[in-house]
């Protein structure tokens, strides 16, 4: 009998009862290519649907088939969806990690594990509930090439049971999962859910203090995924041509805005396409591209990895000083070189900030949520094109590739902005331009498309030196008058980036500041340390560089400020450096974390104690 | 006493005058085959009566990629980066479909740096004129081999090229350019009937141009030199281009001469000269080229020419009118557009 293997454990702490309901981490340890995503999709949606606020992260190798893999779903009443540390319910499926995964719990977890694994013999301070999934597959999958597939829903039924998540809405979970054109897969999967959920309850008394209850914390929210955010943000942006090479973890960018374009973007008179996506041979061509389309009227972009940053390096110094907008979405990953190309990292901060050769500077945006990755996108374009520059949008893979919990994405109220250009009416009224005069005082020249039908529309643009008239031009005072234009150009588009989310204690002596999906772990840790340590911390959010006089105030009114930086070399710290005066770059303090996961609350808060001797 | 009228000023068919298809002064070698090159350009484009501000020029780096600075004024303009002019033309022509595309490059910067955008380009059949100053050497930095140097070739310093050249035309017959040609800048009639007949292609038209370097490859033992060219060379054929337009009748010697019709309705004339060239046939066009090479010969003229491939943008199904002046109305989905999507996601 099952039941009989279950350990016996040391008794739950009163505190671990009080936060076990809705407050918990499942994770689940599979092998990469075993199928087992519907099955962590459909535990991930549930939760949603019972109004439980929910995060799922997905830690895979790079490979398609046969590593390990771990899906994690927190569960959290009081809202906190960054990565925890601590596994409270692990599902153990993949034999080659089952020791290690259940040896790394805390005390009290629980496991559910597949029978034969026998990992009720490692310890005897956690909840055991083997479940013997072979034997479980068999009746509900006749067709044996399929098991291997339904034989994960199993666990989400055994869950369903042990936690008490409301199979109405495991079932209605997993029909949105497979939509109505694959019902019979719906079915056959619902029957392994049903199958764990019968076996749980006849064998596996309930042992452990985890548990959920319906919530409404979730009502109109959308589950979505980064990437996706992006692609929407693109597409109603009006964004006219895409140009992409594939990398791990911007690809599924791409992939769903072509999605998103085919259905959205067909013309309804001709049945034409109003956009263009082209598969480049490199990122070097399609950062190429995007300039080239983007010279000639487009509104284009491009997404990548940091690899493909550092391609786009010498493209992008161009576009620069060549006046030449253009959008590109760095998905971050841990580099450097291939790095860990499936693991998450804010490490391409400093160099895309001042990406090329020569004095460049580039700005970029910080999207911390999917709301932000397609509101920025939208203002990314806006941007790029009223200052005609390349404009980065630094998402990462933990953003772009796991599905969150997300407010719905507003309408975009404001027209479209496209900037400073002349058309043939306009020429024929003033007669001509100089491309690179700065008659606004913005920094930002007037320019032409090529094929305006007008004979003053021509100019000749080169990344070699020129004049205000665009003309090919070694002087010296020419050279200059350019790059101080393309510095008060910078200057001005620090006037125009969202300013950052603030949050002052009139209490604390301390700051933190952080930027994109730094902000769940750093919003959990101010909650921590006030509730564990007494310590309270006033907070600011940036959303996008260069940094503004927000950014500096914050820091003069702090004894300290804590910057925390998913990368070794505290690059968000060093941007701040470079334009700060001494006294502000002494008030400084560096949090770091880099091993390839995202930021948890713990290691924050952990930091923060020990440089304050709390 | 007599009065004197001007005579009235030579215009083409839109009414404009020679003036408006020129560039800015070179500053390119005097007697650089480049410049050669620049001026068929402009001669061509203002015979064919093309609309210069509806063409855009490109260019990566080195001598050749200067030139589009010295045709066509009135068109728009991009010097790029060095064997990156594939990729800017690309975007450029899918953010408005109706621009003329002319890309000037090297061989340097087409068959070394730029060798992977140029293979991609050929591969799309992008709709341009795309032409390969080949002069075996690069200029700017003064004299070293290029990949387009021929096994045997000497530099002015003795060095001798041991390595196998790169033939553009043969990667882009193979590829899929659909228009690809060889000339010597030195040949004005046969150069000027390619570039019309290019002009009239809707499709990507490859010309690889030997141009002569006078500074530092157009001495003994140079197989890119003037005085090589002139020995060497083998037209395939003597060209002659009808344009559309015209209304000029052309007599037709019975069975000498090819007559193919371009997209546009012109028609390129090809008369037999030593041996009978079928440029549509792209087995005969790979097998010619290699064997005039292996005889020390440069054959020239319209190695190959294919009507029939749709080019890059016509496989996009993209709308008439240019991607990249489509009103808001156009390219902002609807509001009820994200309500579904977000229900969706619900």
């Amino acid at each position: 009998m099952p039941t009989a293997e279950v350990s016996p454990i040391s008794p739950p702490s009163a505190k671990a009862q009080q936060s076990a309901i809705n407050d918990f981490t499942i994770q689940v340890a599979t092998v990469n290519g075993s199928g087992s995503q519907t099955a962590n999709t459909v535990l991930m949606r549930a939760l949603f649907q019972m109004g439980i606020p929910v995060s799922g992260k997905n830690l895979f190798p790079s490979n398609i088939a046969g590593l390990p893999t771990w899906f994690t779903s927190r569960a959290s009443k009081r809202g906190y969806i960054g990565r925890k540390k601590e596994i409270d319910f692990l599902v153990a499926m993949n034999a080659e990690t089952a020791q290690e995964d259940v040896l790394k719990l805390d005390p009290g977890a629980a496991v559910v594990y597949d029978e034969p694994l026998k990992l009720n013999a490692l310890r005897s301070d956690l909840n055991f509930y083997p479940v013997p999934f072979d034997k479980l597959v068999g009746p509900v999958c006749p067709e044996p090439r399929l098991r291997k597939l339904v034989r994960n829903m199993i666990y989400d039924g055994v869950l369903a049971r042990l936690l008490g998540i409301e199979m109405d809405e495991v079932r209605k979970a997993l029909l949105k999962q497979f939509g109505a054109r694959k019902a019979k897969a719906a079915d056959l999967n619902w029957g392994a859910v049903e199958a764990g959920y019968d076996f749980a309850e006849r064998n596996l008394p309930k042992t452990d203090p985890f548990s959920v209850r319906r919530m409404n914390a979730t009502a109109g929210k959308i589950i979505i995924d980064g990437n996706a955010a992006c692609a929407l943000g693109a597409m109603f942006a009006g964004v006219t041509v895409v140009t992409w090479y594939p990398i791990t973890p911007s690809s599924s960018l791409v992939e769903s805005l072509i999605g998103y374009l085919k259905r959205f973007r067909i013309d309804k008179e001709t049945g034409k396409a109003t956009y263009a996506v082209v598969q480049g041979e490199d990122e070097l061509a399609s950062i190429g591209m995007v300039l080239g389309a983007a010279w000639a009227g487009a509104r284009s972009m491009t997404a990548t990895s940091g690899p493909g940053i550092s391609l786009m390096s010498e493209f992008t110094g161009l576009g620069y000083y060549a006046d030449i907008p253009a959008v590109v979405v760095d998905v971050q990953r841990v580099g450097p070189s291939t790095g860990l190309p499936t693991r998450t990292m804010q490490g391409d901060l400093v160099s895309t900030a001042l990406l090329s050769h020569g004095d460049t500077k580039h700005p970029m945006f910080f999207p911390s949520s999917p709301r932000e990755c397609y509101s920025m996108m939208i203002d990314a374009f806006d941007l790029a094109e009223r200052f005609q520059t390349p404009v980065f949008v630094m998402s990462d893979l933990d953003l772009g590739m796991n599905n969150w919990m997300s407010d719905a994405f507003p309408y975009p109220e404001k027209p479209i902005e496209r900037g400073k250009v002349l058309s043939a009416e306009d020429l024929a009224r003033m007669g001509g331009f100089a491309r690179y005069r700065d008659v606004d005082g913005d920094g930002v020249g007037y320019r032409t498309l090529p094929g305006t039908n007008h004979p003053a529309a021509a100019y000749f643009t080169r990344g070699s030196g020129h004049n205000d008239r665009a003309g090919y031009s070694e002087r010296e005072d020419d050279y200059m008058n350019n790059m101080d234009r393309l510095a008060r150009k910078f200057e001005s588009i620090r006037g125009h980036l969202p300013a950052p989310h603030l949050d002052l204690n009139s209490r604390a002596h301390v700051g933190v500041v952080c930027a994109g999906t730094s902000r769940y772990a750093t919003e959990e840790s101010r909650d921590q340390l006030r509730e564990e340590y007494g310590f309270e911390t006033s907070y600011l959010r940036l959303k996008a560089y260069p940094f503004g006089e927000d950014l500096i105030d914050f820091v003069r009114r702090h004894e300290r400020v804590y910057v925390i930086d998913q990368n070794r070399d505290a690059q968000l710290l060093l941007l701040m450096r470079l334009e700060f005066e001494p006294e502000l770059i002494a008030k400084l303090r560096s949090v770091r974390y880099y091993g390839g996961l995202p930021l948890d609350a713990r290691t924050v808060t952990d930091e923060i104690v020990r440089q304050e001797g709390l | 006493m007599s009065t004197t009228t001007a005579p009235p000023k030579k215009t083409n068919r839109i009414g404009l005058e020679v003036a408006s298809y020129k560039g800015g002064r070179t500053t390119l070698c005097a007697g650089c085959g480049h410049n050669a090159i620049s001026e068929r350009i402009i001669e061509c484009f203002y015979e064919m009566g093309i609309e210069p501000w509806s063409v855009a020029k490109f260019s990566g780096i080195g001598c050749s990629s200067k030139s589009p600075a010295y045709f066509l004024n009135m068109a728009h303009g991009f010097n790029s980066v060095h064997g990156r002019a594939p990729s800017i033309a690309t975007g450029a022509i899918l953010a408005n479909r109706h621009l003329f595309g002319i890309t000037v490059s090297g061989d340097g910067d087409t068959a070394s740096i730029g060798i992977g955008q140029f293979i991609h380009m050929l591969r799309r059949n992008i709709r341009q004129v795309y032409i390969i100053e080949n002069n075996g050497v690069y200029g700017l930095t003064k004299g070293q081999f290029s990949a387009t140097a021929d096994i045997g070739a000497k530099l002015k310093t003795g060095a001798v090229n041991d390595l196998t050249p790169i033939d553009c035309c043969v990667q882009a017959i193979q590829l899929g350019a659909t228009l690809v040609a060889r000339s010597f800048s030195g040949d004005k009639r046969q150069l000027q009937a390619i570039l019309k007949a290019a002009i009239a292609h809707h499709g990507l038209s490859i010309i690889d141009v030997i141009s002569p370097c006078v500074t530092f490859n157009d001495h003994e033992g140079s197989t890119k030199s003037y005085a090589y060219m002139k020995e060497h060379d083998e037209p395939l054929q003597e060209l002659d281009f009808v344009p559309a337009f015209s209304d000029i009748t052309v007599e037709i010697p019975e069975g000498e001469v090819r007559e193919i019709t371009l997209h546009d309705g012109s028609r390129l004339l090809l008369k037999k000269l030593g041996r009978d060239y079928d440029p549509t046939d792209r087995m005969n066009a790979l097998r010619t080229l290699y064997e005039t090479e292996a005889a020390g010969h440069v054959a020239t003229g319209i190695l190959y020419l294919d009507s029939t491939r749709r080019h890059f943008i016509d496989h996009l199904n993209l709308v008439d009118e240019p991607l990249g002046t489509q009103p808001e109305s156009k390219t902002r989905p609807p509001r009820e557009a994200l309500d579904q999507i977000m229900e969706e996601l619900r």
